[in-house]
C-alpha cells in the first residue's frame, strides 16, 4: 500500500485528495494535511464581506467529509519536506505541526510515496508596512481573503454606513495593497458590492469610492487584460472595466504601489515615479501572495529549499523558468504536468506552483519599483490542475513509475469568472466573463493572444444567478454529495 | 438629468469612457432577456469548461 500526502485542503488540494481517494479506493492511502478544520468557498467571502452571507454559509467541517471519503485528515500545517528522507528515516517525509484544538504545536513526521503541495498562498500582509505583519492583517484596513476577515470587513462596513446615515461623509478605498499583488478580480467584485450595498442603504451620495490598483490599465486583472466580444465588437477589457467604473461613479487610480498604510491614510508610488497619499475611512487592500514558506532538507540535513522552491516560496514545477525578457515569453513556458523537476514524486497544484513569469507586461517606476500584477490562478484552473495532478499520481501509484502524466496547461485552459454587484435575484448586475486561454498564446492568436469566440464579457442579472448556482454547486461538490464527480471544476 | 449626462460630467476619466444608456441598463435587469442570456452564457461557459479539461 502506497501513501499520497496532500498538503492543503483548499480548492486545489481538496479536489486532488477527493478524486485520488475515489480513484485509489482502499488499496492505497490518502492523507490530507491542512491547518483549518473548515473548508471555505472563498469566492462567496465577498458576500460575507458586505453582510449578505454568514461565515457558516460559506464554510463546512472537513472531518466528516474526509471520514466519508476514507481520507486520513490531519489538522496541521506542513513545516518542511525531506524529499530524500533523513539519516534516520529511509522514506521521504513531511514534518507537520498540529493546529487542531488540544494538539496545537505538536510535531509529527508523515512519510509519503507521493506528495501534492496545494498549500495556496501566504497572505503576505507584512510586505507593506502598516498593512499587517508576520501575524497577518493589521488594524488599519480590512480583508476578504478568509471568511473571518470577511466577517470583520462587514462589521466595519456597517459602522461606516451608520456614520453616513448620521450625516458623516465616508471615503472607501479598495484594491491592491502592494505593487506585486494578484487577485484584482476579488477586489473588483468587492468594490461593486460595496457600491451596491451603499445604494441599497440609501447612503450612496454620502460616499466617495475609489479603486487603487497595481494594474497599468483598468481591466488588466493580472492577465495582461483581455479582448472580449461585447455587443458585436471585440473590445479590450480596459473599455469594459472603465465603463463599469464610470457608470457606477467609482474613481480609479492605477499603476500604483501602495508603499505604506497608516490609520486613515496610505502612501503610494505611481508608475511615473511620483509619490502621493490617499486618505480613507474604510480600506480593503488585497495583500501580495507568496508561498507559505515550506523548507526542504536533503538526506543529510542540508537546506535545499532553493532547489525545490522559487525565491517567492512557490514550488518549482515543469515550467520554463529561464524564459528571460518579456519579448521571449511563450505560452509553452507554462507548466503542463506540475511535477517537480528534481523530485519526480512531488507535484504542486493551484496557487502553490511557481509560475514561469508574470502574464501582464512587466512595468516599474523610474525609481526601480516593480509595479505589475502577478499572475492569477483562479478557482477553475486551481481545481482543474488539482484533478489532473491527482490523476497523474494515481496512475503512477497503480500503473508504475512510467505511467503517462496528465496535462493541464494554463495556456490551454479557460476560466469562467463572475463578479457580482450585490446578491439579489432581481436587482444588481454582475459581470460574467470567460477567458480562453488564461495565459495568452500569441503564436496562435497574434492580435489578442486569446480565442475571441470563447472570451466574452457581459453585464446583467444572469451573472447573479450563475454566481448563486456556483455557490451551491461547489459547496455541494466539495461535501462529496451524490453525483459530485459529475460537477466540473 | 439623464444618468449618462451626470456621470460623464463627473470627471475627465469618466468622460472618455462609454456609459450604457437607459435601454442597455433596462435590459440588464429585464428578467425575460436575462433568462435568455443566462442560457446563452451557461452554454458558453460549459464549452469553455469542456475545452479546458
Ligand atoms: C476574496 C476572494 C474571492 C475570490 N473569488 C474568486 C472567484 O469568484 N472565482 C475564482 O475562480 N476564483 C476566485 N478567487 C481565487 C480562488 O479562491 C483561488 O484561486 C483558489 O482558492 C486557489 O486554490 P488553492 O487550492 O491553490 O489555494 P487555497 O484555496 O487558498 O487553499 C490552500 C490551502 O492550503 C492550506 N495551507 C496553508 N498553509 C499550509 C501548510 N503550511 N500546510 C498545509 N496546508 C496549508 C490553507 O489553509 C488552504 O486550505 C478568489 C479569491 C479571493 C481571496
Amino acid at each position: 500500500m502506497a501513501r499520497l500526502v496532500v498538503l492543503g485542503g483548499g480548492v486545489s488540494g481538496h479536489t486532488a485528495a477527493t478524486f485520488a481517494a475515489k480513484w485509489l479506493g482502499s488499496s492505497h492511502e490518502v492523507v490530507v494535511v491542512t491547518p483549518n478544520s473548515k473548508w471555505n468557498w472563498i469566492p462567496s467571502n465577498i458576500w460575507v464581506g458586505v453582510g449578505q452571507m454568514s461565515k457558516e454559509e460559506v464554510t463546512f467541517d472537513l472531518a466528516p467529509v474526509y471520514a466519508k471519503a476514507g481520507i486520513n485528515f490531519k489538522q496541521a500545517k506542513a513545516v518542511s519536506i525531506n524529499p530524500e528522507g533523513s539519516e534516520s528515516e529511509a522514506k521521504p517525509f513531511v514534518t507537520i505541526e498540529y493546529t487542531e484544538s488540544g494538539r496545537e504545536g505538536e510535531s509529527e513526521i508523515v512519510e509519503y510515496d507521493y506528495l501534492i503541495n496545494a498549500t495556496g498562498p501566504k497572505l503576505n500582509f507584512a510586505a507593506t508596512p502598516g498593512l499587517g505583519d508576520a501575524n497577518g492583517l493589521g488594524e488599519h484596513t480590512v480583508s476578504v481573503c478568509t471568511a473571518d476577515h470577511a466577517v470583520h470587513a462587514s462589521q466595519e462596513l456597517q459602522k461606516c454606513i451608520e456614520k453616513m446615515k448620521a450625516g458623516e461623509r465616508q471615503k472607501f478605498l479598495v484594491g491592491t495593497g502592494h505593487g506585486m499583488c494578484t487577485c484584482q478580480g476579488a477586489a473588483f467584485e468587492y468594490i461593486f458590492n460595496i457600491e451596491h450595498e451603499l445604494k441599497k442603504a440609501g447612503v450612496r451620495d454620502m460616499a466617495d469610492i475609489k479603486w487603487i490598483s497595481n494594474e497599468s490599465f483598468l481591466g488588466d486583472f493580472g492577465m495582461g487584460g483581455l479582448h472580449m466580444k461585447v455587443g458585436g465588437y471585440v473590445v479590450s477589457s480596459k473599455l469594459f472595466a472603465e465603463s463599469l467604473f464610470a457608470e457606477r461613479g467609482v474613481d480609479w487610480l492605477i499603476g500604483a504601489h501602495t508603499s505604506k498604510v497608516e490609520e486613515g491614510k496610505i502612501e503610494y508610488e505611481l508608475l511615473d515615479g511620483s509619490k502621493n497619499e490617499e486618505e480613507f475611512d474604510f480600506a480593503m487592500l488585497i495583500p501580495p501572495f507568496a508561498g507559505v514558506g515550506l523548507k526542504a532538507y536533503s538526506k543529510d540535513g542540508e537546506d535545499i529549499t532553493a532547489t525545490v522552491f522559487a525565491p517567492n516560496g512557490f514550488m518549482k514545477v515543469d515550467a520554463n523558468y529561464a524564459a528571460g525578457a518579456y519579448e521571449n515569453w511563450k505560452a509553452s513556458d507554462w507548466p503542463r504536468t506540475y511535477q517537480n523537476p528534481t523530485y519526480k514524486n512531488m507535484f504542486a497544484a493551484g496557487i502553490a506552483f511557481a509560475p514561469p513569469h508574470i502574464i501582464s507586461k512587466p512595468m516599474s517606476s523610474p525609481n526601480g519599483t516593480p509595479i505589475n500584477p502577478t499572475p492569477p490562478r483562479t478557482g477553475m484552473p486551481s481545481g482543474i490542475i488539482g484533478k489532473a495532478v491527482a490523476h497523474s499520481v494515481c496512475d503512477l501509484m497503480t500503473k508504475g513509475e512510467n505511467a503517462h502524466l496528465h496535462e493541464a496547461s494554463m495556456a490551454e485552459m479557460g476560466a469562467a469568472c463572475v463578479a457580482s454587484a450585490g446578491k439579489g435575484l432581481t436587482t444588481g448586475t454582475a459581470a460574467a466573463m470567460t477567458v480562453y486561454p488564461v495565459v495568452p498564446d500569441f503564436e496562435k492568436y497574434p492580435g489578442t493572444g486569446r480565442d475571441t469566440d470563447y472570451t466574452f464579457g457581459e453585464i446583467g442579472l444572469a451573472g447573479h444567478w450563475i454566481k448563486h448556482i456556483l455557490h451551491h454547486l461547489f459547496l455541494y461538490k466539495a461535501k462529496l454529495n451524490p453525483g459530485w464527480t459529475l460537477i466540473p471544476e | 438629468m439623464k444618468h449618462e449626462e451626470r456621470n460623464f460630467e463627473k470627471s475627465d476619466q469618466f468622460n472618455l469612457t462609454m456609459i450604457p444608456g437607459a435601454f442597455a441598463r433596462k435590459m440588464r435587469t429585464c428578467v425575460i432577456w436575462q433568462f435568455i442570456r443566462f442560457v446563452a452564457i451557461n452554454i458558453k461557459m460549459i464549452v469553455v469548461v469542456g475545452k479546458s479539461h
